[in-house]
C-alpha cells in the first residue's frame, strides 16, 4: 500500500504542476515533496502463515506422489498421517503423551517457579546477586543433556532423573530473564512506593512482580523451547513411554513415517504451548497494548 | 505543621550539592523552589520528605500531622509515577490499601478525590489513555486521598505543554483556595513560582545555597496573568538567576 501512494503523485506530477500553476515565481517547476515515511511497523496477518504450512505440505506431497522425493529419504505427509492414525487406534498415543506432558509440566512448572524465586532474589538482594550471577553464568552454557548420566546416578532411571533434566533446563533461562525484568521495573515507581509509606511487601508484590511480567513471561516462551527439547532427549534414553522414546523406537527401526509423526506431535507442543503463553500475554499484561 | 530545614548540607562522594540551607515552611503556604538547573532543588525536595539521607543538618516537623493523614509528606513528581498497569481507580486504591481502606471505605475518599480534581468520568481508565495533564491531576488525587500535611511537588506542570500547565495552575489555586495546604513546590519556572507561591527561594547554582526568599503578598485568588506588581516580581528572579543560569549551563557535568 504505502509503495503505491508515494508513486501516484509521482506519475502525474509533471502534468499536473505546470498546469494548475499554483503561486510562486513563473517558470518553476513545482514538485511534490516524496514520501520518505512509513514502514517498520509490523502488522498482524493471520493467515500467511496457514497458507505458508498448507503450500510446503503440498509440495511435500507431490514431491513424494512424483517421485521427486524418494520414499527412503523422506516419507509423505499422508504416510506420515496414517502411522498417526495407527497411533491414535491403538490407544498408544494417549501413553505417550500422558508420560510426556506429565514430565513436561512438573519440570518446567518447578524449574520456572524456582527460577522465577531465585530471580527476584536476585533482583532484590545485593548479596543473592553477588552469589548467585557468577553461579547462573557458569551452569548455564552447560548442555543439560551431557549431565543425563549424572542424574540418572543421583535420582535413578525413573521419572525423576528425566524431570530433574527439565527441570534444571528449564530454571536457569528463567532466573536470567526474571532478574532482568526486576531490574528494568521504573526506579521512579519504586521511589512512589516508598514515598507514599507502601510495605516492602507491597511494593514487590504491586509494583515490582507486575512491572517484571512482561520479561518474565517472555522467557517462559523460551523455557517452554527448551523444556520440549529437553523432554525428547531425555526421553530417548531409557524411557518405555512418551513421544520422545515413540520417535527414538521409530528411528531405530527406520520407520520415518512413524518417525515424523512423532515429530510433528513435538511441534504441535511447541505451538500449543506458544498459543497458551500468547493467551496468557493478552490477558496479564492488557494494560500494555 | 510546619516543616524546618536546619543547615542541610548535601554532598554525592566528593561532589557538594547543597551547603547549609535553613527554611521555615509554614503551614498552609506554598513556598516554591526555583534556581538553575542541577542546583539541586530536587535534591532537596527528596531530602525534606525523607527518600535521602542529608549528609550533614536535619528536616524537622513542627507540631503533628492534621487528624486522617495518612502519609503527612506526600510527592508530585513530574513523571506523574503511575502505575501503568492499575487504573485511575486502581493507582489511588494503591495507597491506601496498606492504611487498611478497601471496598467502600477506598471508595468513598476515591470518589471524593476525584471529584475534586474533576476526573470522575476516568475512574475506570488507564493511565496509556490519559493525556499528560490528565495523568498529573490522578496523581494529584493520589496525593490528595492521603490527605497529607505537606505536599512536595517535583516539577509537577514541566512535563506539559503550556496551555495544559495553565490549566493546572489554576486547578492548583482553586484547590487551595478551597482548602488551603501545604506545599513545597519545586520548578525552574519563574511564571509558575509567582503564580502560586508565598514564599519563593532562589537557590544559587551548584553547590545550592540560598541567595534569597523572596515574599509575594498578593492572595492566590487575585494573581492575574499581566498584573504589573508580579511582573515586576518575575522580573527581579530572573536578574537574580540570570548570572547563576548561564555559569551553570557553561559547566561541564561531570566537573
Amino acid at each position: 500500500m504505502p509503495d503505491t501512494s508515494a508513486t501516484q503523485p509521482e506519475e502525474t506530477s509533471g502534468a499536473d504542476s505546470r498546469t494548475s500553476n499554483p503561486p510562486g515565481p513563473p517558470g518553476e517547476v513545482l514538485r511534490p515533496v516524496p514520501f520518505r515515511g512509513g514502514g517498520f511497523a509490523p502488522r498482524r496477518i493471520g493467515v500467511v502463515g496457514w497458507i505458508l504450512f498448507t503450500v510446503i505440505l503440498l509440495l511435500w506431497e507431490l514431491g513424494s506422489r512424483t517421485g521427486v522425493i524418494s520414499q527412503l529419504t523422506l516419507p509423505a505427509p499422508s504416510e506420515a498421517l496414517t502411522a498417526f492414525a495407527d497411533l491414535v487406534r491403538s490407544g498408544l498415543l494417549w501413553r505417550h503423551l500422558e508420560a510426556s506432558l506429565s514430565r513436561l509440566l512438573v519440570g518446567w512448572f518447578f524449574g520456572a517457579l524456582l527460577g522465577i524465586t531465585v530471580g527476584f532474589a536476585i533482583g532484590l538482594f545485593s548479596l543473592a546477586r553477588a552469589g548467585m550471577v557468577p553461579l547462573v553464568a557458569a551452569i548455564f552454557p552447560i548442555p543439560k543433556i551431557a549431565l543425563l548420566p549424572l542424574f540418572i546416578v543421583w535420582f535413578g532411571i525413573g521419572e525423576e532423573s528425566k524431570v530433574a533434566v527439565i527441570l534444571f533446563g528449564t530454571f536457569f533461562p528463567t532466573v536470567i530473564s526474571t532478574y532482568g525484568g526486576v531490574d528494568n521495573v521504573d526506579r521512579s515507581l519504586i521511589r512512589m512506593g516508598q514515598s507514599f509509606g507502601l510495605r516492602r511487601f507491597s511494593i514487590i508484590w504491586k509494583i515490582i512482580l507486575p512491572g517484571a511480567l512482561p520479561a518474565i513471561l517472555s522467557g517462559m516462551r523460551i523455557s517452554a523451547s527448551i523444556a520440549i527439547i529437553l523432554l525428547v532427549a531425555a526421553e530417548m534414553i531409557g524411557a518405555e513411554f512418551g513421544i520422545g522414546a515413540y520417535v527414538m523406537q521409530a528411528g531405530n527401526l527406520m520407520a520415518t513415517d512413524q518417525l515424523v509423526a512423532g515429530v510433528a506431535v513435538l511441534s504441535v507442543f511447541g505451538l500449543t504451548v506458544s498459543w497458551l503463553i500468547g493467551r496468557a500475554e493478552r490477558y496479564l499484561l492488557r494494560w500494555r497494548s | 505543621m510546619d516543616l524546618k530545614v536546619d543547615s542541610l548540607s548535601h554532598r554525592y562522594g566528593e561532589m557538594p550539592v547543597l551547603e547549609d540551607i535553613d527554611l521555615h515552611i509554614e503551614s498552609g503556604q506554598i513556598v516554591c523552589v526555583i534556581g538553575p538547573s542541577g542546583c539541586g532543588k530536587s535534591t532537596l525536595l527528596r531530602l525534606i520528605g525523607g527518600l535521602e539521607r542529608p549528609t550533614a543538618g536535619r528536616v524537622l516537623q513542627l507540631g503533628d500531622p492534621p487528624d486522617g493523614c495518612l502519609n503527612p509528606l506526600t510527592y508530585i513528581f513530574q513523571d506523574f509515577a503511575l502505575l501503568p498497569w492499575r487504573t485511575v481507580r486502581g493507582n489511588i486504591s494503591l495507597v491506601l490499601e496498606d492504611h487498611g481502606f478497601r471496598g467502600r471505605r477506598a471508595d468513598a475518599i476515591i470518589d471524593d478525590v476525584l471529584a475534586r480534581t474533576k476526573l470522575s468520568d476516568f475512574k475506570a481508565a488507564y493511565p496509556r489513555q490519559l493525556s499528560g495533564g490528565m495523568k498529573q491531576r490522578v496523581a494529584i488525587a493520589r496525593a490528595l486521598a492521603v490527605k497529607p500535611a505537606v505536599f512536595l511537588m517535583d516539577e509537577p506542570l514541566s512535563a506539559l505543554d503550556s496551555q495544559t500547565r495553565e490549566l493546572l495552575m489554576d486547578d492548583l489555586i482553586g484547590l487551595w483556595l478551597r482548602e488551603t495546604f501545604t506545599a513545597v513546590y519545586v520548578t525552574h519556572n519563574l511564571n509558575e513560582a509567582v503564580r502560586l507561591g508565598h514564599k519563593i527561594v532562589v537557590l544559587s547554582r551548584r553547590p545550592g545555597r540560598i541567595r534569597e526568599i523572596v515574599d509575594i503578598d498578593t492572595p492566590l485568588g487575585t494573581r492575574e496573568i499581566g498584573d504589573p506588581a508580579l511582573r515586576d516580581r518575575q522580573q527581579h528572579l530572573w536578574n537574580l538567576m540570570r548570572e547563576e543560569a548561564l555559569a551553570a549551563d557553561r559547566e561541564l557535568a561531570d566537573a
